[in-house]
């Protein structure tokens, strides 16, 4: 049941990648965050489109995965780096376990995942996959 | 502000414990640590207890009331502390501070994590994570520390042999420790041959699921000696706060909540890495230690893996670390782990470490995290007051 307020809050973010940018220090985040972490009050926030185009910084392959995700393992889970400048934590799909590298290109694409069993709420949202 | 000293510790068997409930564990942490002290409870003015998550565990919230009803103390305050597996460290300088406010006299700071009424604690581990953007994309707790080694393997050349060594010697301690929950010793093939949980940790690099509870008594340095022949002096407390999600940080191969808590300890206890004769870090899985060695001073950024490697963290070695098996074989109960921590320090301190003394031992450390560095915690404690 918390996937429903949880989820339906976040669509912007999570269905097309909206983040922040502090127009005093041009720093980007994502999520959204109320206060800029490095100019704090003198900070002013707007929301920034970001490209869903970066790199992976690190990556991970899961085989011991929590219930919400068992079908998928084992998959792979990534903090990439996008060109705007935040990093991101997300899974890379459309590949074999042992096809990403750091460094590798990537992209944002639409997905769904998870669903709160048969009857529940399925959430929709980002995933990466190899740019080429 | 007043010195504040440690008079008494104590810690229960570590492990699955079926037979005894949350209440039962952490009321015979506290009746032993004041046993150790040679008070009574009649003595005590406050309580505070790390505890991370009973609400998911156990399915019981409000547990300082509890705790202070079943110890039979009422009335006296008891308070819970929580910053995820790093709750037990908060609690200590929770009580740290409390005495050396004048606030109170004599405290004492516990810890506790009943783990195995539920039947998959993962979900609840998990919650020390960011829920909202790192869960909820299917980032599980291991995967976080497991990013974090992939990138110290790429950036400083760490190897998989390295990080299996770092278990390999906590359990070489482990194995005299009879307070562990696996008190054996394994070996580097073994680690590399357990089952692949996070790529490239598998399940003998990851801290096992423990019951246990662990307590200290505190109070103030100027009257240590009327309690004990050996009193512990806590020399220095540091606290830091980190991003909560792992991808917000500057580096992933640092964990600058330790740097940060390290260097305001080091600083209050005049001392820095090298005056430190041993340690007890964080390491919930190995990379953990091995981030640890590094951000507290004892070697250079990128060098934890050689130094694992050569031996400088053996017992014997230039800075002995996890004398007590550490949380990979003592055990990690999630809030128990900061005040285990300090008994074994205690315990190393005062000579009274048994087969896994450290000789001449003087100056102890204790380093403990929460989630992935969302919190740390670094307490320095002497033998001596000067």
């Amino acid at each position: 049941m918390k996937d429903i307020v949880r989820g339906w809050r976040h669509i912007p973010q999570r269905y097309n990648l909206i983040g922040s940018k502090c127009s005093n220090c041009g720093e980007v985040n994502f999520p959204k965050r109320v206060i800029c972490p490095e100019c704090r009050r003198k900070g002013k926030l707007e929301d920034i489109k970001l490209s869903g185009k970066g790199k992976i910084h690190t990556y991970s392959v899961i085989h011991t995965p929590s219930d919400d995700f068992k079908i998928l393992s084992p998959y792979i889970v990534a903090i990439i780096e996008l060109e705007e400048g935040a990093k991101i934590t997300s899974q890379i799909v459309d590949c074999g376990e042992d096809d990403v590298e750091i460094g590798d290109e990537v992209e944002m694409v639409f997905r769904k995942i998870k669903a709160e069993g048969e009857e529940g709420v399925i959430s929709y949202g980002y995933k990466f996959k190899l740019s080429k | 502000m007043r010195d504040v000293a440690i008079i008494g510790v104590s810690q229960t068997k570590f492990g699955e414990l079926w037979d005894v409930s949350f209440r039962d564990i952490i009321t015979d942490a506290g009746l032993k640590s004041i046993l150790d002290a040679g008070i009574e409870g009649a003595d005590l003015e406050a309580m505070f207890v790390g505890n991370m998550s009973a609400g998911l565990f156990v399915e019981q919230e409000h547990i300082a009331s509890l705790i202070a009803d079943q110890a039979g103390l009422n009335p006296i305050p008891c308070t819970r502390v929580e910053a995820a597996c790093a709750s037990g460290g908060l609690a200590l300088r929770s009580g740290i501070m409390a005495v050396a406010s004048g606030y109170h006299d004599i405290v004492v700071s516990a810890g506790v994590e009943k783990m195995t009424d539920v039947v998959d604690p993962t979900p609840v581990i998990s919650t020390a994570a960011d829920q909202e953007w790192e869960v909820q994309q299917g980032a599980t707790f291991p995967s976080l520390y497991a990013m974090m080694a992939k990138r110290h393997m790429h950036e400083y050349g760490t190897t998989r042999e390295q990080l299996a060594m770092f278990s390999v010697i906590n359990h070489k301690n482990g194995a005299l420790n009879p307070l562990a929950q696996f008190p054996m010793e394994i070996t580097v093939d073994q680690v590399l041959n357990s089952t692949m949980v996070a790529d490239p940790l598998r399940l003998l690099d990851c801290s096992p699921v423990t019951d246990g509870a662990a307590a200290a008594v505190l109070c103030p340095a100027e009257d240590a000696k009327k309690y004990t022949d050996t009193p512990i002096y806590v020399k220095g407390s540091g606290q830091a706060s980190g991003t909560l999600a792992l991808h917000e940080r500057r580096d992933i191969t640092t964990i600058d909540s330790t740097v940060h808590a390290a260097k305001r300890a080091y600083k209050q206890a005049g001392l820095g890495p090298k005056d430190i004769d041993l340690a007890e870090v964080h390491d919930c899985f190995s990379i953990n230690g091995l981030l640890a060695v590094e951000d507290l001073g004892f070697v250079e950024k990128g060098q934890g893996g050689p130094a694992v490697e050569e031996g400088l963290t053996q017992r014997d070695g230039q800075i002995p670390i996890n004398t007590s098996g550490g949380l990979k074989s003592r055990g990690h109960p999630l809030g128990a782990t900061g005040i285990a921590q300090t008994a074994e320090i205690v315990w190393q301190l005062r000579g009274d470490a048994g087969k896994r003394q450290v000789e001449g031992a003087e100056i102890g450390l204790t380093h403990n995290i929460g989630g992935t560095g969302g919190t740390a915690a670094v307490h320095i404690f002497s033998n001596s007051k000067n």
